[in-house]
């Protein structure tokens, strides 16, 4: 093996295993969603490239209501899925799109986008 | 039928706590005409009861004003119709902008090909100057990388951040890495020259792939908007204006979001029916094809239902409204369909665990492609070749078609089986049905219509039939019996006179008496004549018997003090029932009735339509059970019911299937819900079924092969072999492709039509 090779193959190694541990194996950003005066569970997402926040943890049994700003005019976000509570919603770009929802069990519900690429998760306590 | 109270819904606003809740309940419930209200602090509503005659929304918004919050003005209907036209909008837009960015690009990527090529000519390349083409080609491919191809890097960007990855990562990194490398070739040559490596450019390979998934994301665009085609089609039937009376009986049009609970509606012949309601006055025939896919148009007349969006053939009807906007019935019918297509298919689960985790794996395979073909190749080609590969792999990798292989199926088979008048609920119960291998049926109102007919109408010898049955009807038409009506439907369909009556009595239990035309007629079971001291001929009493051993239940009728005929009257089968069952047993699937009858009449209904297995004599609460019984045979049972005592066996089958006609808590209990009454949804349904989990299993078997045999073929695993390696260009190609072919696959359901 020459230098070259050598340099090329940890490089190789060290960039497989960053992105291995980039997309599978980093900590997430967890956010609580805010109840309003009305008992009305509320977050906003804003979505560009993926959703964030990504995770969020609402309470059981409290009407929630994600507000999804769409900051792109990408086609891969341009629909997002909530496939347990059978919610599937067009996101125009630039426009706020609101998704209501009533955790009924304790879990964790993830949403996708259309074809399941970004994908963020409703965690019900 | 004038409702004595109305129910309206407010939407709340200002309310901080519990309290509030309580005030605006009672401020409301002191208006005067407000029977009840109830408010909910949660979801901001207040649901009223008043008398329309005392109270109106108006005065019921005027009290929530009062008690110190507001009423927020629901517009339903005009924001969703709003909300499609902007995302339609968008999306017209979104083609065009997209369609621009793939010209370019192709225009671009024609010019930097053949330039690309010169090199295959050493006699043409003499005369050139490598760096200056190199420079030409290099400013040639910047507009295709920042204008066609800026999306992808922009976006792969974003994802990035996210920790996120989705196929524009993979084509930014591909392409990024080709355009670098050329773009280093191109500014220091040298550098690569030293190390014994010529400098070669791969801008055609830049240009190239991104026109040819731009052409993909084109094609994609175009063929994906036809997926909700029937979706769209529904809502666009709703009826824009409706011809409301005033109370001073004027006629005037006025758009369809200001029509009002308890209006009246006048339909023209030829127009759509604007929403759900009552008929008042009036006949004709209605198209409800739409909604039901029932071909024939549905009779209508005063105190029948017309639904909202249905087509008003002949006659001119007045109708009362009973429901708008989203409660409507083409409402909820885009809203089921709706939530059908935003629910995941169990078949999908392998799809989205592969989805979650196969751009970033593909990453690394790529990375690992690059390392191997840099450590093994022969130096002066290592760099080229590992480069090559390394973007072949990135770009068939592409996981488009996985990700359109499902939801494009179900979308479009959701969307066709609304047409038929088969409403899925979810994606679930579309993929059950294909399982299914025996189908209960719930005999009454299934099978049968669930109603009495006349089946048979026998004379008495020297009897006129006409006459008799002139008489007959002129007795039952005084009568509110459900036989009676049967009565008079056969009357009706005979076409005979109508005679009036007097002096008509109802006996209760027993039948009825009336005077017709100086006659004394009397039309009942055998005690109503064996109390008049009517004796039955031999002849007749043999043929009642005879309509007994069938099951019937038999009308007797009297005229002048002695026995004149006899009326069958039994629950008559459809008409589309045995064909139905014949194609459903052609299919390989069993059908197995179940009944509350005896088994006499149970063993004649089943013969009749060729149904072997039947359970007879079943109670309500029993038909859960029934089901149970079957699946314990290990079978897949679809359950088809229409009543409220269907509801558990509904849900204890595998699949239920609802009949329209039925209740909504039938509805609410099947994963499948038949429109119009007849057997033939249930073959809809299966058939459909089957096709698109077909489809689905096609679609996801390119999707896989695709991409397990394309990566590593694009690794040059066939190299060390065959000498095979993947161009990236081909690999661009094929990608734009597969997600194409397996879009137009799931269009193919869009030609399913019920044999």
């Amino acid at each position: 093996m020459d230098a070259p090779e050598i340099i090329v193959t940890l490089a190789g190694l060290a960039l497989a295993a960053f992105v291995v541990w980039y997309f599978f194996f980093s900590t997430r950003q967890v956010v609580s969603a805010v109840s309003s005066s009305g008992g009305v569970q509320e977050v906003a997402i804003n979505v560009k490239g993926g959703y964030t926040p990504d995770v969020i943890e609402v309470e059981c049994g409290k009407p929630v209501q994600l507000h999804f700003y769409r900051d792109e005019e990408n086609s891969c976000s341009e629909e997002v899925l909530f496939p347990d509570f059978s919610v599937r919603r067009e996101l125009p770009a630039f426009k706020t799109t609101l998704v209501e929802l009533l955790p009924e069990k304790v879990g964790t519900y993830a949403f996708t986008c259309g074809m399941g690429m970004l994908r963020g998760s409703l965690v019900v306590k | 039928m004038e409702p004595t109270t109305k129910t309206e819904t407010l939407d709340i606003e200002g309310m901080t706590c519990a309290s509030c809740a309580a005030f605006v309940e009672k401020s409301l419930t002191r208006t005067p005409g407000v029977q009840r209200a109830v408010v909910n602090f949660a979801t901001e509503k207040a649901t009223i009861d008043y008398v329309p005659t005392q109270a109106s929304p108006t005065s019921l918004k005027e009290a929530v004003v009062n008690a110190g919050y507001g009423v927020i003005e629901r517009v339903p209907d005009t924001s969703a119709a709003e909300r499609n036209a902007e995302i339609d909008r968008q999306k017209a837009l979104a083609y065009l902008k997209l369609k621009q960015r793939f010209w370019v690009a192709a225009g671009l990527a024609l010019l930097i090909m053949p330039l690309s090529m010169l090199m295959l000519w050493p006699a043409l390349m003499q005369q050139v100057n490598m760096q200056w083409l190199n420079y030409s080609l290099l400013l040639l491919t910047l507009p295709v990388l920042f204008y066609s191809g800026r999306e992808f890097y922009s976006s792969a960007w974003n994802g990035f951040k996210h920790r996120a990855a989705n196929m524009d990562t993979l084509i930014a990194v591909g392409t990024g890495a080709a355009f670098l490398y050329s773009l280093a070739a191109t500014i220091v040559p040298g550098f690569f020259m030293r190390r014994g490596i010529m400098p070669e450019v791969y801008y055609d390979t830049t240009a190239t792939i991104i026109a040819l998934i731009l052409l993909g994301k084109v094609l994609e665009l175009r063929a994906k908007t036809q997926t909700s085609a029937a979706i769209r089609a529904l809502i666009g039937l709703q009826a824009k204006t409706a011809c409301v009376v005033r109370p001073g009986g004027q006629e005037v049009d006025v758009p369809i979001e200001q029509v009002q609970l308890g209006d009246l509606i006048v339909v023209r012949p030829g127009e759509k029916v604007a929403t759900d309601g009552l008929v008042t006055e009036g006949h004709s025939a209605v198209d409800e094809a739409m909604l039901t896919g029932e071909s024939l148009p549905v009779d209508k007349k005063p105190g029948d239902a017309v639904f909202g969006a249905t087509l008003n053939k002949t006659g001119s009807f007045r109708f009362q409204v009973t429901k708008v906007g989203a409660d409507t019935m083409l409402a909820q019918i885009v809203k089921l369909v709706e939530d059908a297509q935003g629910s995941r298919a169990p078949i999908q689960r392998l799809a989205d665990k592969v989805s979650a985790i196969f751009v970033p794996t593909v990453v690394v395979i790529a990375i690992l492609t690059f390392v191997v073909w840099f450590d093994l190749a022969p130096v002066e080609a290592r760099l080229p070749l590992a480069l090559v590969n390394f973007v072949a792999v990135l770009i068939i990798a592409c996981p488009c078609a996985l990700g359109l292989a499902t939801p494009t199926a179900i979308m479009v088979a959701t969307g066709k089986g609304a047409e038929h008048g088969v409403l899925i609920r979810n994606a679930e119960a579309l993929e059950k049905a294909h399982q299914v291998n025996t189908v209960l049926l719930d005999k009454t109102g299934t099978i049968t219509r669930g109603e009495p007919a006349v089946t048979d109408f026998v004379p008495a010898a020297g009897q006129d039939a006409t006459a008799l049955l002139e008489l007959v009807a002129a007795v039952e038409r005084q009568s509110e019996h459900p036989l009676a009506e049967a009565v008079v439907r056969y009357a009706e369909t005979q076409q005979v006179a109508a005679l009036p009556a007097t002096a008509f009595r109802a006996v209760e239990g027993k039948g009825a008496v009336a005077t017709i035309s100086g006659q004394a007629v009397l039309v009942g079971n055998l005690r109503l004549l064996n109390e008049a001291g009517v004796r039955l001929t031999p002849a007749l009493e043999q043929q009642a018997q005879q309509l007994l051993a069938q099951a019937k239940t038999v009308l007797y009728v009297a005229t002048e003090g002695q026995a004149a005929g006899l009326i069958g009257v039994a629950d008559t089968v459809r008409e589309s029932s045995a064909a139905a069952i014949q194609r459903l047993q052609a299919m390989g699937i069993e059908v197995v009735m179940m009944t509350g009858d005896n088994p006499q009449t149970a063993a004649q209904v089943a013969g009749q339509v060729g149904i072997k297995r039947y359970f007879a004599e079943v109670l309500p609460q029993d038909k859960a059970s029934k089901v149970k019984e079957l699946q314990a045979e290990g079978r897949t049972v679809a359950m088809v019911g229409d009543g409220i005592n269907d509801a558990p066996a509904l849900a204890q089958a595998d699949i239920g299937l609802a009949m329209g006609a039925g209740t909504d808590v039938a509805m609410e209990a099947a994963g499948i819900t038949l429109m119009r009454s007849d057997l033939s949804g249930v073959v809809t349904a299966i058939e459909l079924s089957r096709q698109t989990i077909r489809t689905i299993k096609q679609n996801l078997f390119f999707a896989f092969i695709y991409n397990t045999l394309g990566i590593p073929v694009a690794a040059g695993l066939l190299y060390p072999f065959f000498g095979i390696l993947l161009s990236p260009m081909l690999a661009a190609g094929a990608m734009a492709l597969s997600s194409v072919s397996v879009l137009t696959n799931s269009l193919r359901l869009r030609s399913f039509s019920h044999r």
